[in-house]
């Protein structure tokens, strides 16, 4: 048998986390090969290491016959590997149609048009998506998003196919039709590789060949034959837990659950629910009735209306037709007294994580308003019934998954409610773990008489409860005993009793394309560049900037509001400064001091001011920025020649302001003094030996807008587009499809550049806009060359979209990139780059800085087309040093940005 | 409404503010280092202005006038030839350059008034006006100084005595500290409130809140109380030891009557906060338009520029946000003293201000928890 895996001494740790432990395997080539394990044990990390997309640290790894630690090695099998992670459409871009996701995947593996064209029409007919062609992926059921996936990951015809986790959350018959599908394209291609990694027992009994997996390392492996002789169980969960080792199994007992005594009360009742959102009916009118004490189990895929018809049922949604019923009462949102009765432990809810479970089961207990005294003791109840004593001092993220479930449990039953509602409480749990919870829910059924309402993936956690519905849809299916519902579809198990249920509601599978009609064509090793998986990467952002208005919105809209904010806050010239004036001469010579300021368009006129109290009393309260004062004899004074001096007080508060002030008033009175000077003496008057003639250059009105407004275009251009170039490569890390990136043949620099590309676009548009806004708005005049420029712009925003490439290559969280770029561009920017003081006016680090920020020259060519009418020729060093600079921002984007996940 | 509830969930946010480093590093580091950095940092009208003489004189007087320029206002100046004068104001170099004709000291002796040339670039508007008054005056007292020993001025008959009041040396730094703690105190109560409750959705932990019998006004006012309260004492620490201790600011008027304020400013902003959140929904789209909304707060409420300068269509518009009020009174209480019959205005207004963005996020929050 040929291995199309040989991994040895595998060793893989996230910080201080251990994933893999010295895994040593031989995976064999041409079978179906599955990854067996609960949630956690290191399936996604050996997978992500087989595909190429995660870094080797240690042990040694060969994939098809070559060793993953070689760069050219991976290139060349790159494109004779799929990979589809783990989660519904992971590697799927969300505001994408059917077609457009696809076309995208054949591009970069260098389809030409017809060639996808033929391809992508091939897969829509064969897995009977051909209809939903222009349906964006984020519309579409878990099942087809699953289907798609698949597409996409065999689109490039390869010999390995490796699917990590593709039926987690979906339905039975979609599960039941993704492997069907599998199985139909491995009888097309006998020779292909298909290594699984499931949660599900039932589906792993299918494969050809099994890995058993715990705490990252392997169990055991063999075919679920062998599994199962081998550990004497009839079932491949029970194998499992079998093959753990002995301290994981301690304690673990089958789940038993007593058969319940009749009862006629009444706990839950739904009749004819149903919740539109818009147009979308997620519930369809659903009725049951559920009796106290009972455990009653509700199933269906992700999306089906299980979890909004649990929110109905607590009241925090308020259904549009029909009507939920607690113990005879309505269900009223506004009514707490109806919460006291229910517990809800909810899908995502993993408990305050800054808590200790102390402090989390204390919190809630004085929210259901227990009696301080009962709650010490009940806290002690509850950490004895759920095996927490230990950890009562602990945080819950140090917790394992299965005890953080206990704890969750333990705070939904802290107040002893009558009701349950758990909302898929073991999901990615450990099946000793999963059986421990199920026997706690059985003994607060049967020994508390708490009614219970689940909701589940698993068909053997199904089988445990008292009555099940399967939902889809919005509309409850069947509604029986698990034993029922198996008798009336005459069918073996209750999966494929449900599957027959399904298929019956949802009509026959699409005809499938008969086999042999698509395995043609060949994909052509990658080359070192290509034009064509650049322009992918470029398509793909703009279409998605173009279904994401918000974000485009708020890039052409935002910089606008920031410009005219900018441009009316840093003005310089103030007006309409207020002034009162303390005359105690009360001359002509008086009055016609006063006059000057009044007259002036910076001060306007308060009532006069009657004493030195009044001054301190309207100063204080904010009314006068001046009080001026003129003593008495001031005329008098004047005309004689003697000394006398006007009091001038200035608010000093805000000092920007009474510097303001000051300059005014000392410029008001010296234009006073030359006039009375040139009236009492005829012109002859002179001061001074020599006249200073300034000429305010290139703003000869000397406008704040004409200074100010330049320098905010650069500033502006440098913020936005690295924001949002930072976000569309740090979007792609934290919702995972980065991953296209590392499994596909695209190499860095097309990376970079193709995500660049729109970017670009986006920003020149804003360059137009913005200079637009200058010019017809805000009246800045424009006297050099628009050519010129436009095309600084072009290399400046090329330079700042790769700045943001740049910082995105070492944040991978949105909070930290948002923050992170906004500070890496935002103080440079604004202090370092001559927006207010002039670099050269600058010392040590900044002026560093600011001579090699790009924003700096930028500004310069601003200023010098707006204001100083300067064309090429001036312009040119500028022009030098921006192009300079973006192959080497772009350089270090490239060399820091790994090809592989860490 | 149960105050009971409102008290518990408020200690559960502190308790959760207790145990996020990241966060109370950033909230030690924003009242304390930030605010005494920002107020030293605070440039005085002008300095390190870059100028350039073009001295076709060569004689004593135009020696002694470039060696009147030097630091902090002026960087020592640089000689050049006419020829480079616009090349290198095109190119940004300059702001300043001072051209001294010929025989510019055989005519002032003259007593023929020679005219010197200043040539300033009017697109650095921060140095502009500033600068050539300074130049102005270093020019006329250097030639007075040269010609003392010819000639004597009188005096000018009518003298203007300036005496700016609060703040008399004028320093920026003061009015830069109290300023930089109001940036902190919104900037912080706005983040606190609003990331915290978009990390609680995402998290799924709000959605568990509503099971329980605890309503949306309890949810809000806890969030407001504890995540105030913490900004109230950073700024009082802020006030009383960074400001009045550290920076040595002269506060005239009552502390207890600015923590007042401080507390309806926290009421209005703290309810932005949320506001805010459930309007953006994800986080990526929260820190947009908060950059969005902050950045006009701090620009346009008088805190950088004079309210006065501003277009009366903005000055409407900017009434409607807490921070103008805010700036206001701080200015009138901290520096002018004033107390409360002056200042009741703008309290009211905050108040106001605060219960309108309450209404408004509770609006919101029960839509966006449903």
């Amino acid at each position: 048998m040929s291995a199309v895996a040989e991994i040895s001494a595998l060793s893989l740790r996230y910080g201080r986390v251990r994933a893999l432990a010295g895994v040593t395997l031989s995976l064999p080539a041409g079978r179906m090969v599955g990854l067996i394990g609960p949630d956690g044990v290191g399936k996604s990390s050996l997978l992500s290491l087989l595909a190429g997309a995660r870094r080797l640290q240690e042990g040694e790894l060969r994939v098809l016959g070559g060793d993953m630690r070689d760069a050219a090695h991976r290139r060349r099998v790159c494109p004779r590997i799929a990979f589809m992670p783990q989660g519904l459409g992971r590697n799927l871009y969300p505001t994408l149609s059917v077609f457009e996701n696809l076309e995208f995947f054949g591009r970069l593996f260098g389809h030409d048009r017809a060639e996808r064209e033929r391809r992508i029409t091939g897969l829509l007919a064969r897995t009977g998506m051909s209809a939903f062609r222009d349906r964006p992926a984020a519309k579409l059921s878990g099942g087809m998003r699953q289907k798609l996936g698949l597409c996409c990951a065999l689109i490039h015809d390869p010999d390995l196919l490796i699917v990590d986790e593709p039926t987690t959350g979906v339905d039975p018959l979609s599960r039941r039709q993704f492997w069907d599908l599998i199985e139909d394209i491995r009888r097309d291609r006998p020779g292909m590789s298909v290594i699984v990694a499931t949660a599900y027992m039932e589906e792993a009994a299918r494969f050809d060949w099994l890995v058993a997996m715990n705490a990252g390392q392997v169990l055991a492996t063999g075919t679920p034959a062998d599994l199962l002789a081998h550990t004497g169980s009839a079932t491949l969960d029970e194998a499992f837990i079998a093959l753990l080792p002995e301290e994981d199994r301690r304690g673990h007992t089958r789940v038993v659950i007593p058969p319940r005594p009749p009862g006629a009360e009444i706990a839950i009742e739904a009749q004819h629910l149903t919740m539109r959102f818009g147009d979308f009916t997620a519930v369809d009118d659903v009725s049951f009735r559920i009796g106290r004490g009972e455990i009653f189990g509700f199933l269906g895929s992700n999306g089906c209306g299980k979890t909004t018809v649990m929110k109905m049922l607590t009241g925090l949604l308020e259904p549009s037709e029909g009507e939920a019923r607690l113990f005879g009462a309505p269900v009223d949102p506004r009514d707490m007294a109806v919460r006291h009765r229910v517990g809800f432990m909810s899908q995502s809810f993993s408990l305050y994580t800054e808590l200790t479970v102390r402090q989390n089961l204390d919190l809630h207990a004085r929210l259901f308003g227990m009696e301080p005294d009962r709650i010490a003791p009940r806290i002690a109840e509850m950490a004895d019934r759920f095996d927490l004593t230990e950890v009562l001092d602990g945080l819950p993220e140090s917790l394992p998954l299965g005890i953080r479930q206990r704890l969750s449990l333990a705070v939904a039953m802290i107040h002893a409610p009558e009701i349950l509602i758990l909302d898929e409480p073991t999901s990615g749990v450990d099946p000793v773990a999963r059986d421990a919870f199920w026997t706690i829910l059985g003994e607060l059924s049967r020994k508390d008489g708490v009614t219970v309402f689940v909701s589940t993936h698993f068909m053997n956690e199904a089988e445990l409860c008292d009555r099940i519905s399967l939902m889809h849809a919005g509309r409850v299916l069947i509604s029986d005993t698990a034993a029922a519902v198996i008798t009336a579809r005459g069918a073996a198990t209750l999966e494929e009793a449900f599957i027959s249920v399904l298929r019956e509601a949802i009509g026959e599978e699409p005809a499938a394309i008969p086999s042999g009609q698509m395995a043609v064509g060949h994909t052509a090793p990658a080359s070192v560049f290509s034009l064509r998986r650049l322009l992918s990467y470029s398509g793909l952002e703009a279409l998605q900037l173009r279904r994401d208005p918000i974000r485009a919105a708020l890039a052409l809209v935002g910089s606008l509001i920031l410009m005219f904010v900018i441009g009316l806050g840093m003005s310089f010239d103030v007006e309409e400064l207020t002034f009162a004036v303390l005359d105690r001469d009360r001359t002509a010579l008086s009055r016609d001091y006063a006059l000057d300021l009044s007259g002036s368009r910076y001060f306007h006129e308060e009532p006069p001011l009657e004493s030195y109290d009044d001054i301190d009393v309207r100063m204080r309260a904010g009314q006068l920025s001046l009080a001026i004062e003129i003593p008495p004899g001031f005329a008098a004074a004047a005309e004689r020649g003697g000394h006398v001096e006007i009091g001038a007080w200035i608010d000093g508060a805000n000092p920007t302001r009474a510097e303001t002030v000051s300059g005014y008033v000392q410029g008001i009175h010296a234009d006073w003094l030359m006039r009375k000077a040139r009236e009492s003496l005829g012109g002859a008057a002179s001061q001074g030996n020599f006249d200073l003639v300034t000429r305010f250059r290139y703003n000869p009105d000397v406008k704040s807008l004409v200074a100010v407004v330049p320098a905010v275009i650069p500033l502006l251009l440098l913020l936005i587009p690295a924001i949002l170039t930072t976000l569309s490569v740090v979007r792609e890390k934290e919702l995972g499809s980065i991953v296209n990136f590392h499994v596909t043949p695209v190499t860095r620099l097309e990376f970079l550049l193709g995500k660049q590309l729109p970017y670009i676009a986006l920003a020149m548009l804003n360059f137009v806009v913005l200079t637009a806004f200058a010019v017809f708005v805000f009246r800045v005049p424009f006297t050099g060359s628009l050519p010129a420029l436009s095309l600084a712009a072009l290399l400046y925003v090329t330079a700042t979209t790769a700045m943001g490439l740049l910082i995105s290559s070492f944040i991978s969280s949105q909070v930290a990139a948002l923050f992170g770029t906004a500070m890496l561009t935002m103080i440079p920017g604004v202090q370092f780059s001559g927006m207010i003081d002039p670099v050269s006016s600058l010392q040590g680090a900044g002026r560093l800085i600011g001579e090699i920020y790009p924003t700096t020259y930028f500004i310069i060519a601003s200023r010098g087309a707006f204001s100083k009418g300067l064309g090429f020729a001036d312009l040119g060093q500028s022009l030098l040093a921006l192009a300079v600079v973006i192959p080497v921002i772009l350089g270090l984007g490239a060399l820091l940005l790994g090809k592989q996940a860490k | 409404m149960n105050l009971s509830h409102i008290a518990q969930l408020g200690l559960k946010e502190l308790r959760g503010l207790w145990r996020d480093p990241v966060m109370l590093i950033l909230i030690v580091y924003s009242f304390s280092l930030s605010i005494y950095a920002q107020s030293n940092a605070m440039p005085e009208a002008l300095s390190n202005a870059t100028l350039s003489i073009v001295d076709e004189d060569r004689s004593t007087l135009s020696g002694r006038i470039a060696q009147a320029f030097y630091p902090p206002h002026f960087v020592a100046p640089r000689m050049i030839s006419a020829a480079e004068m616009d090349r290198r104001m095109d190119e940004g170099q300059d702001t300043f350059a001072l051209v001294i004709p010929p025989d510019f000291q055989r005519d002032v002796l003259a007593g023929r008034r020679p005219a010197l040339q200043l040539n300033v670039d009017a697109t650095r508007m921060s140095q502009a006006f500033t600068g050539s008054g300074y130049i102005q005056q270093i020019v006329a007292s250097e030639v007075a100084e040269y010609t003392a020993r010819y000639r004597t001025d009188a005096g000018m008959p009518v003298g203007l005595m300036l005496r700016p009041r609060y703040n008399p040396s004028l320093d920026p730094g003061w009015f830069g500290a109290i300023n930089s703690v109001i940036q902190s105190i919104t900037m912080l109560s706005i983040i606190l409130t609003g990331a915290a409750l978009i990390r609680e959705k995402e998290h799924g932990t709000v959605e568990h809140l509503l099971v329980m019998p605890v309503t949306a006004i309890e949810i809000m006012l806890s969030k407001i109380w504890s995540m105030g309260l913490v900004v109230l004492l950073a700024s009082t620490f802020a006030i009383v030891v960074v400001v009045e201790q550290l920076l040595q600011v002269p506060v005239q008027g009552s502390i207890p009557l600015f923590l007042v304020a401080t507390v309806l400013m926290l009421f209005a902003t703290t309810s932005m906060g949320i506001f805010l959140a459930t309007v953006a929904g994800t986080m990526p789209q929260f820190g947009l338009l908060m950059i969005l909304v902050l950045l006009p707060l701090q620009v346009l409420s008088g805190g950088l520029t004079p309210r006065e300068s501003m277009p009366d269509i903005v000055r409407i518009i900017m009434s409607a946000a807490p921070n103008t009020h805010f700036i206001q009174l701080s200015q009138g209480v901290l520096f002018r003293g004033a107390g409360l019959d002056v200042v009741w205005p703008q309290l009211l207004a905050l108040a106001g201000i605060g219960a309108a963005l309450f209404w408004l996020a509770l609006r919101r929050f029960r839509a966006f928890l449903a």
